[in-house]
């Protein structure tokens, strides 16, 4: 526990990453960026884990454990977005969200 | 007696025209004309043979011929309503055997000479079997549907066989002309089974036509429009009667249905197919006579005389032989319907029926006749029209004399088969009905006219230069005619009333001989006239037409009967109802169906920027819709 | 003192994440990423989850940011600019991510959490049994789960940064 913080703090700047996560994910426009959003929310959402498991079930150890979990997936989730991003760049030459559209016909 | 054998006589045509329709393309023309004739002589044998049995030896039980059935369980329906297929073996049945295959014999045994050389020989033959097992399974029907069906298949036949010359687009037209008239008269004959079906609950004869029977005897259940349901579906199924025997006003189709070879003219459109109207009524007489005593026997009783007089009207004025021919039957036919309707049920009261049946006999046979000779007569001069010929009867003496005889028979000539069928008819209408009977002497004058005016015009007449000298028919053409026209005498003779009559018991006849004289005298007046305009080359016959002035034209052009129909199916039904359901259906119809369809489109054209492929957007609409729930849950859903 | 360095560590957190959404230069906007993490990793710090905040430091800013650095480098220049969304849906988009921010603070704040007073250090050791065993409340098999599921990862990225070249036998 951090002295003189209480989990209503900690809660709302998570909610803050979360968002901007949120709000790179719809505004920017180039595949990377829309990676590094997801990771913002990624994180968020562990920081919340933690801090819950800490704050209020301190004896245990489940939020540490998802914690590790939701990073060695998200370590994944990047490796795999690169090697995508990558291909990607050798097929159009480009990582913009607009040259990707073609999916949809 | 064991029937089942005869089921073979429908049968053999059958395998013979699959034969011949299958292996059209590998059989040898000469062959295929013998496996024709071949089996329908098995068939014609098998008739005989069945009427001699019938007739002779096992038929008659306590003086009442029986009716032997034969049948199958095809589909059913109720316990008692259930269509049936099976032979049916009565007087008449037996009658017609032998009329169908005696004629179509004759025919198959014609048409080996008529039609040689002929591209289309194999299939000729194979759709003249078609139609043999057709007529056959038709007389032998066991029950209305089966009749129905049977009916439906000559029409097809005959459907083939005018439109035969299918390169000829008069031959097609007359072939369609004759398919949808009659379907449309079909079209009363299947209501008409189905009221019986519904509301007598069977389609069997034997049920239906017995006179102590149920049917007959409760015939007053259920009004329509002042007649009972009954009468209603026997005037129905006359009317499919009157469209297959070219009734007025359903016989448009008969005169141009000669477009097709001679051969078939004399088999379906005089012989066979074109009785089974008379055939039909015959079959339900007993329902006719009894049922709301006899309303729909007296409809039958007029169509047929009054189209027995108008087709002899315009029989008088036409110039194609064939033609002459058709309006001939068609009053012949008229003569037939007229005695059924003027006949009584039990005993001496039953001659209008047997009457009938008899000049469906011997007209079978010089009607037959008559068109091979007239065929006879075509195939030496290329020609159908009485212009072309005359003088014909030092050429082709085989041909001339036994055309005297059938004309001598039509005519009602003394001790001729027509003389002695055409003298029970008239008795007949004279005992029931002065009118009909007025009626039908004059028609019997008319007919003796025309048919000399015909005689003459062919074989004597004017002296006409050929370019080819005519010359006399082969033997396989002139033997048929030989043979039909000893049977158009030899047929007078048989005692007709003793086999056939309404109650089945067989009554005795006698020559009235004062109606014989009235009705021979005016025929022999009309061979008298004949002779006077056609004898010798005159322009009497010029000059009487001249006097008769716009009758005669009216006449020679079949009193505008087919631009009525044209004008009704044209203008009315053409313009008027279907232009209409088409400008319905295309603005009406069509339109919503576009209109749903484009408004569908335009929708889609709007929202389909909604749907952008870009996964930011639907991430957006995530997110959103995410928030919009939360919000709902959170104040909105708050008990 | 603690108190103070959170508020530090909650502003460079925050700043540097709307800083790296909204950067048009790549490069910068993964940098600002790795200062969010390091002061994530700097919370952990503080409340005394020092392995997580080690495997913060390793995994995040040790691996994923050079991933995403490499990548970058593989398919940018370092100078390009960066394309920008259309101002309305910027606009719009902020709307909606602070009504959502609104309602996720309205919850928290509705809900009475009920902290214990603690502050247990929390070992390594505790954290590797926890993870490798089987009994009641063990995590052995998410454990394996995941060491699959990297390797599945693994492999699968290998495929598809191969290109095509694999499938075409030519």
């Amino acid at each position: 526990m951090i002295a003189g913080i209480s989990i209503y703090e900690i809660l709302t700047v998570t909610s803050i990453i979360f968002f901007i996560g949120v709000y790179g994910f719809i505004t920017r426009k180039n595949l990377i960026s829309i990676l590094i959003s997801t990771e913002l929310i990624l994180n968020a959402s562990v920081v919340n884990f933690v801090v819950i498991n800490k704050y209020l079930y301190p004896t245990l150890l489940e939020g540490v454990f998802f914690s590790i979990f939701i990073i060695a997936v998200a370590a994944a989730e990047t490796a795999l977005a690169v090697a995508i991003i990558i291909n990607l760049y050798r097929q159009i030459s480009s990582v913009e969200v607009k040259e990707t559209e073609i999916m949809k016909y | 007696m064991n029937v089942s054998y005869t089921i073979a006589i429908p049968l053999i045509p059958l395998a013979v025209f699959l034969v011949l329709g299958i292996f059209n393309q590998k059989i040898k023309p000469a062959v295929s004309g013998y496996i024709g004739v071949a089996g329908l002589l098995t068939s014609a044998i098998l008739s005989y043979y069945t009427a001699f049995q019938y007739y002779f030896i096992h038929g008659k039980e306590d003086g009442v011929f029986q009716t032997f059935v034969e049948k199958t369980n095809w589909m059913s329906f109720t316990e008692t309503l259930h269509i049936d297929m099976g032979v049916l073996i009565d007087p008449i049945s037996v009658m017609m055997l032998i009329v169908v295959s005696t004629v179509s014999l004759m025919v198959h045994i014609y048409s080996r000479g008529y039609m040689k050389g002929d591209d289309g020989y194999t299939k000729f033959f194979a759709y003249l079997s078609l139609f043999s097992f057709s007529m056959f399974g038709l007389v032998l029907a066991t029950n209305l549907f089966q009749i129905y069906i049977f009916w439906e298949l000559v029409g097809v036949s005959s459907f083939l066989l005018i439109g035969y010359y299918y390169t000829k687009p008069s031959a097609v037209a007359a072939a369609k002309k004759a398919f949808i008239v009659t379907r449309f008269a079909d079209f009363g004959f299947l209501i008409g089974i189905l009221i019986i079906g519904y509301y007598t609950g069977t389609y069997d004869f034997q049920t239906l036509t017995n006179p102590e029977g149920s049917i007959i005897a409760n015939w007053a259940s259920g009004s329509f429009m002042g007649l009972s349901i009954l009468t209603w579906a026997l005037i129905l199924i006359f009317m499919g009667g009157a469209g297959k025997s070219a009734m007025f006003p359903l016989h448009i189709w008969l005169p141009d249905a000669m477009e097709g070879p001679t051969p078939v003219s004399a088999l379906i459109h005089a012989a066979t197919m074109v009785v089974a109207g008379v055939y039909l009524v015959a079959r339900l007489f007993p329902m006719y006579y009894f049922v709301e005593d006899g309303f729909a026997l007296n409809i039958v009783a007029y169509v047929g005389a009054f189209s027995s007089l108008f087709a002899a009207i315009i029989a008088v004025t036409q110039t194609d032989i064939k033609r002459v021919l058709a309006f001939s039957t068609m009053s012949q036919i008229g003569y037939m319907m007229l005695a059924l309707g003027v006949s009584g049920y039990e005993g001496h009261e039953g001659v209008g029926y047997m009457a009938s049946m008899f000049h469906l006999f011997t007209h079978a046979m010089f009607k037959a006749l008559l068109f091979l000779g007239a065929g006879s007569v075509i195939h030496a001069v290329h020609s159908n029209y009485l212009q072309d010929m005359g003088g014909l009867h030092k050429y082709m003496k085989i041909t001339s004399i036994t055309f005297l005889i059938a004309a001598l028979t039509i005519s009602g000539f003394p001790f001729t088969s027509g003389f002695f069928s055409k003298d029970e008819i008239l008795v007949a209408a004279f005992e029931h009905n002065k009118l009909i009977y007025g009626i039908g002497v004059f028609v019997a004058g008319l007919t003796a006219f025309y048919m000399f005016r015909l005689y003459f015009g062919i074989f004597w007449g004017k002296n006409t230069k050929y370019e080819h000298t005519p010359h006399e028919s082969p033997l396989s053409m002139t033997f048929p005619l030989m043979v039909l026209a000893f049977l158009s005498i030899a047929t007078g003779y048989t005692h007709f009333s003793e086999y056939v009559s309404p109650d089945k018991m067989g009554f005795e006849t006698h020559l009235d001989v004062k109606l014989a004289i009235v009705a021979t005298s005016v025929g022999l007046i009309g061979i008298a006239l004949a002779a006077v305009f056609y004898f010798k080359p005159n322009n009497l016959s010029d000059r009487f037409a001249h006097a008769f002035g716009s009758f005669y034209k009216w006449t020679y052009d079949k009193f505008y009967f087919d631009e009525i129909y044209l004008f009704v199916t044209r203008n009315i039904l053409f313009k008027g109802v279907a232009a209409s359901a088409a400008w319905f259906d295309r603005n009406v119809v069509d339109a919503s169906m576009n209109l749903i369809g484009n408004s569908t489109v335009l929708a889609s054209q709007k929202i389909k920027k909604l749907q952008s492929g870009r996964f930011q957007d639907y991430a957006f609409a995530f997110v959103g819709g995410a928030v919009v729930l939360a919000l709902v849950f959170i104040y909105l859903w708050t008990n | 003192m603690e108190k103070i360095i959170f508020y530090i560590l909650a502003f460079i957190i925050v700043a540097f994440a709307i800083a790296s959404v909204s950067s048009r230069k790549m490069l910068r906007s993964v940098i600002y990423l790795l200062f969010v993490l390091v002061g994530i990793a700097g919370i952990y710090f503080l409340i005394d989850y020092n392995f997580l905040a080690a495997i913060q430091l390793t995994v995040y800013a040790g691996g994923i940011i050079v991933l995403i650095i490499f990548s970058v480098l593989l398919v940018h220049h370092i100078e390009m600019e960066l394309e920008i969304a259309k101002p309305i849906k910027q606009i719009v988009t902020a709307l909606l991510c602070l009504i959502g921010l609104g309602v996720f603070l309205y919850t928290i704040y509705n809900h009475p959490f009920q902290p214990v007073e603690n502050y247990t250090t929390t070992t390594v050791n505790e954290i590797g049994k926890g993870l490798l065993s089987y009994e009641k409340g063990g995590f052995v098999l998410p454990f394996e789960v995941i060491s699959v599921l990297l390797l599945a990862a693994m492999v699968g990225a290998i495929v598809i940064a191969k290109g095509t070249k694999l499938f075409d036998k030519k």
